[in-house]
């Protein structure tokens, strides 16, 4: 319907992204160099719950969730059952999975408000779940999978995941696939039927369409993209702890996709680069430095609901992705 | 203590936590019957009123009743003028969009939770009781006060719903959550309702807070568990209505309480959690409410 | 012949007031059919009951012979029943273009074989340059005239090459012009379709309508054809004084 060199353009744009992520490997000291590596891996999760929020305009106050059955998913596994990373990193991204599409079948059946307490409600239950399974789970306080752990390794041949490099390449290419399928996603014509659903779900209905299928499998594939994060996040960075599950981690992929701006497919990235930058530095100074959060959330909901790219889309560079 | 008297003890305990828990909730439900809005931060509203009663009444010398007294009526005007200037700051502009104002409550939240943790402290800190006083049972003591919150509770509630049922103000209210085009056509001023009832629901909260403060210490987390208790409550009860939210504040308080002191918290807590989250998905509008206009 | 719709008993209750009272209604294939009556007779109420959009307190509801009462809307237009709104329901941040692409894209789901891009835009096109859009297509539908929007949602339905397509007043906001337009583009559809069509300017009934259906209160007053209609004395009266204008 458009010229056909939008495409293109916008390939090449995701292209130069990944490639500029690549070369940073290569020129970022050592600190930032951990710091964007955990940001890309946070980001996948932010590009999971953009997918539900900004395509399909569900506002969801649960992901923690999410990201917490892949990151014990993986933990769990590698550390009491003895897995090794692929097989725990599997078995991450399947408890996502199941745990979204049983999520999504109940809290689908209600909407707006509603479904913002009950997706609360499920992660707060989530959440309480690994304070009282503790014996496994060391709930607050967490556990840590040891260094020879996260470790790939076949036959004699053995990548370890601790290693600086090596985990920041495993961060871009976990980063780089989702990025290309959320991209793919937001193209397809699935994707349009989702941007429908936002806009005017009983008419889209009323098309034809089968809307709580459409919406279950946005809820799935959005719960399993957050699960890979945490899956990734276990095994890159080789802590597991409570706090992961509980509210904040509900609000923080909220945030960061707001200051991007919603369905962006770079605005995830953009947001959680941003705001782990600010929320870094605050905490230098002082305690409370979640006010920051506070604060930001406020100034974004008045004066800027789009977000960076968001508004970048609407005023000057209409076929940003 | 046998069985017998550990359920009085239990059952005492549980009326104490639901007459604080039914102020709460009522705030929230009033806010949301006639805003239509949900108040992620009504739980620090509640803490603020803590925080502000231990001030209080840290600086009023004498006698603790006194400085209890002093908190008691600064503490619910203070968090009031603090919601209301939320209120027209933030809520308005958002034109109470439910989205936008879900979002902004959870920034208000760390805000306000914030900047208690840098100027009041991340310690609990105590107020003292206006009076210690001890009911002498048969088989334990139990302290005067408590009751005295409950008798307290139910003074407020009553005030509450004679303020709701027989005054002008609370027909405008009522009128306000029935229709709210219907009563702009009418001339009632709806956006000073909307402040009005906002800083109520604040204000009861904090009331709450200063009766329940010198039982449990003031933290500035204390805000997090009477936020989802009041969210449980006010989902049961049905949305906006006063006679559903004291029942089922009552419930939750007395089975809290009782199993509680036969339960781990933390596996009560996991159960009532999903069963709310279940009551909300299959009957919307709870288990006493009407369903929403 | 099969109706194409055949209801028995319809009846739709919201709480004490019974919007739709225990009608039975059959309507043929290629018919024209219009449904009329005053304001509150339930009339959207019905279409509603027919597409989906409610469920029926009583009664069946049949589509070709298949009974489809419990079916929900979505598998309902997949069988060929197209609704378009009776307030205006239109993708607002969308252009005409996608509003009814997405509607084209429903209907190429459902075929098998692979259609190119080409034929898809030519369906799209098609359906816009019926309903005289084809210049507004690139417009955002939130800024389109009114009139225009409810020819954006005639044009919708039309792509989704529906076997009944049920207009709910489709004529209000257009031009004396375009109200003309629309009457040839409805003999046309009904070439190829059963048109049920809800609508106050009696100018078009009369000129579009095979059979009228009156309605009133929630039940059926009176069905037959437009001369007999309007000879109709409980017609008239149920109209009281808004009988005949535009």
């Amino acid at each position: 319907m458009k010229a056909a060199n939008v495409p293109a353009k916008v390939w090449l744009l995701h292209a130069a992204v990944i490639l500029l992520l690549a070369a940073l490997q290569f020129l970022l000291p050592a600190y930032h160099h951990g710091v964007l590596a955990r940001i890309m891996v946070l980001a996948v999760f932010a590009m999971g719950y953009n997918l539900l929020y900004g395509y399909v305009g569900l506002l969801s106050l649960g992901h923690a969730m999410f990201f917490s059955a892949g990151l014990y998913g993986a933990g769990l596994t590698m550390l009491h059952l003895g897995w090794g990373v692929p097989a725990g990193f599997v078995a991450g991204i399947a408890a996502g999975a199941v745990l979204a599409l049983v999520i999504g079948l109940l809290a689908l059946r209600t909407t707006g408000v509603a479904f913002m307490i009950v997706t609360m409600m499920f992660a707060q239950v989530f959440y309480l779940m690994t304070l009282y399974y503790g014996d496994w789970t060391r709930g607050d306080e967490g556990f840590v999978l040891p260094q020879p752990v996260r470790a790939i390794a076949i036959g004699d041949w053995r990548l370890d995941l601790s290693d600086p490099s090596t985990r920041y390449w495993a961060a871009v290419a976990l980063f780089s696939i989702v990025l290309v399928i959320t991209a793919a996603i937001a193209r397809s014509r699935y994707g349009r039927v989702l941007v429908a659903i936002r806009e005017n779900e009983e008419r889209t209905r009323m098309l034809g369409y089968d809307t709580f299928v459409s919406k279950l499998v946005a809820v799935t594939i959005s719960g399993t993209i957050c699960a890979a994060s945490g899956a990734g996040y276990a095994v890159l960075f080789g802590y597991v702890g409570s706090t992961f599950a509980s509210v904040q981690y509900s609000i923080l992929p909220l945030l960061w996709v707001l200051v991007g701006g919603a369905a962006t497919t770079l605005g995830p990235l953009l947001g959680t680069l941003f705001m782990y930058y600010v929320i870094d530095i605050a905490s230098g100074y002082t305690t409370a430095y979640l006010l920051i959060v506070g604060v930001a959330l406020i100034l974004l909901v008045l004066f800027f609901p789009k977000g960076v790219l968001g508004s970048i889309r609407a005023r000057w560079i209409g076929w940003l992705p | 203590m046998s069985f017998g008297p550990h359920l009085l003890l239990a059952f005492l305990e549980g009326l104490v936590t639901s007459a604080v828990l039914a102020l709460t909730a009522l705030g929230l439900s009033l806010v949301f019957g006639v805003m239509r809005i949900v108040n992620v931060a009504h739980g620090e509203f509640f803490m603020l009123g803590a925080v502000v009663a231990w001030f209080v009444s840290s600086m009023v010398g004498g006698h603790p009743a006194l400085g209890f007294i002093a908190a008691l009526i600064v503490s619910p005007l203070v968090v009031g003028a603090v919601a209301l200037v939320a209120e027209r700051l933030v809520l308005r502009r958002l034109n109470y969009n439910p989205e936008a104002t879900i979002v902004a409550t959870i920034g208000m939240l760390y805000i306000i939770q914030q900047l208690a943790l840098s100027l009041y402290g991340p310690e609990a800190r105590p107020v003292e009781a206006p009076f210690t006083y001890r009911i002498q049972f048969p088989w334990f003591g139990y302290s005067g006060y408590k009751l005295a919150v409950v008798a307290a509770a139910i003074a407020l509630l009553v005030a509450t719903w004679f303020l709701l049922t027989r005054t002008r103000i609370g027909l405008v209210m009522r009128a306000t959550q029935y229709d709210r085009e219907t009563a702009q056509a009418f001339g009632i001023p709806v956006d000073r309702v909307y402040a009005g009832v906002f800083a109520f629901g604040a204000a009861l909260a904090a009331i709450a807070a200063v009766l329940i403060v010198p039982i449990s210490q003031a933290h500035y987390l204390m805000g997090r568990d009477p936020l989802l208790l009041s969210f449980i409550v006010v989902i049961i009860g049905g949305l906006g209505s006063l006679r559903g939210t004291v029942i089922a504040a009552i419930l939750i308080g007395l089975g809290d309480g009782i199993i509680s002191a036969f339960f781990q918290p933390t596996l009560a807590k996991m159960i009532a959690t999903l069963l709310v989250a279940l009551v909300l998905v299959f009957r919307p509008q709870g288990l006493l409410g009407t369903a929403a206009r | 012949m099969t109706p194409l719709i055949a209801t028995h008993g319809l009846s739709r209750n919201f709480g004490g007031l019974k919007a739709v009272s225990d009608v039975d209604f059959a309507i043929l294939p290629g018919e024209i059919r219009a449904l009329i009556g005053p304001n509150g007779a339930g009339k959207t109420t019905f279409v509603s009951l027919i597409a989906g959009r409610l469920q029926p307190s009583t009664g069946t509801i049949a589509f070709d012979g298949h009974d489809i009462t419990g079916m929900p809307a979505h598998r309902r237009v997949r069988l060929g029943i197209a609704y378009t709104f009776q307030i205006t329901s239109v993708f607002a941040n969308l252009t005409a273009y996608d509003n009814v692409a997405l509607a084209v894209q429903r209907t190429h789901d459902d075929d098998n074989h692979r259609r190119g891009a080409r034929a898809f835009h030519r369906a799209v096109m098609s359906a816009l340059e019926r309903t005289g859009l084809a210049e507004r297509a690139e417009q955002l539908a939130a800024n389109l005239s009114y009139g225009h929007q409810r020819l954006l949602e005639v044009a919708m339905g039309l792509a989704l090459k529906p076997r009944l397509l049920i207009l709910d007043e489709p004529t209000q906001g257009l031009s004396d012009s375009e109200i003309e337009n629309f009457i040839v583009l409805v003999r046309e559809i009904a070439a190829q379709a059963t048109v049920l069509l809800i609508e106050h300017n009696m100018d078009c009934v009369m000129r579009l309508a095979d059979r009228i259906t009156v309605m009133e209160a929630g039940r059926i007053l009176a069905e037959g054809v437009p001369e007999a209609i309007r000879a109709n004395a409980e017609v008239q009266r149920a109209y009281l004084g808004t009988v005949a204008d535009g």
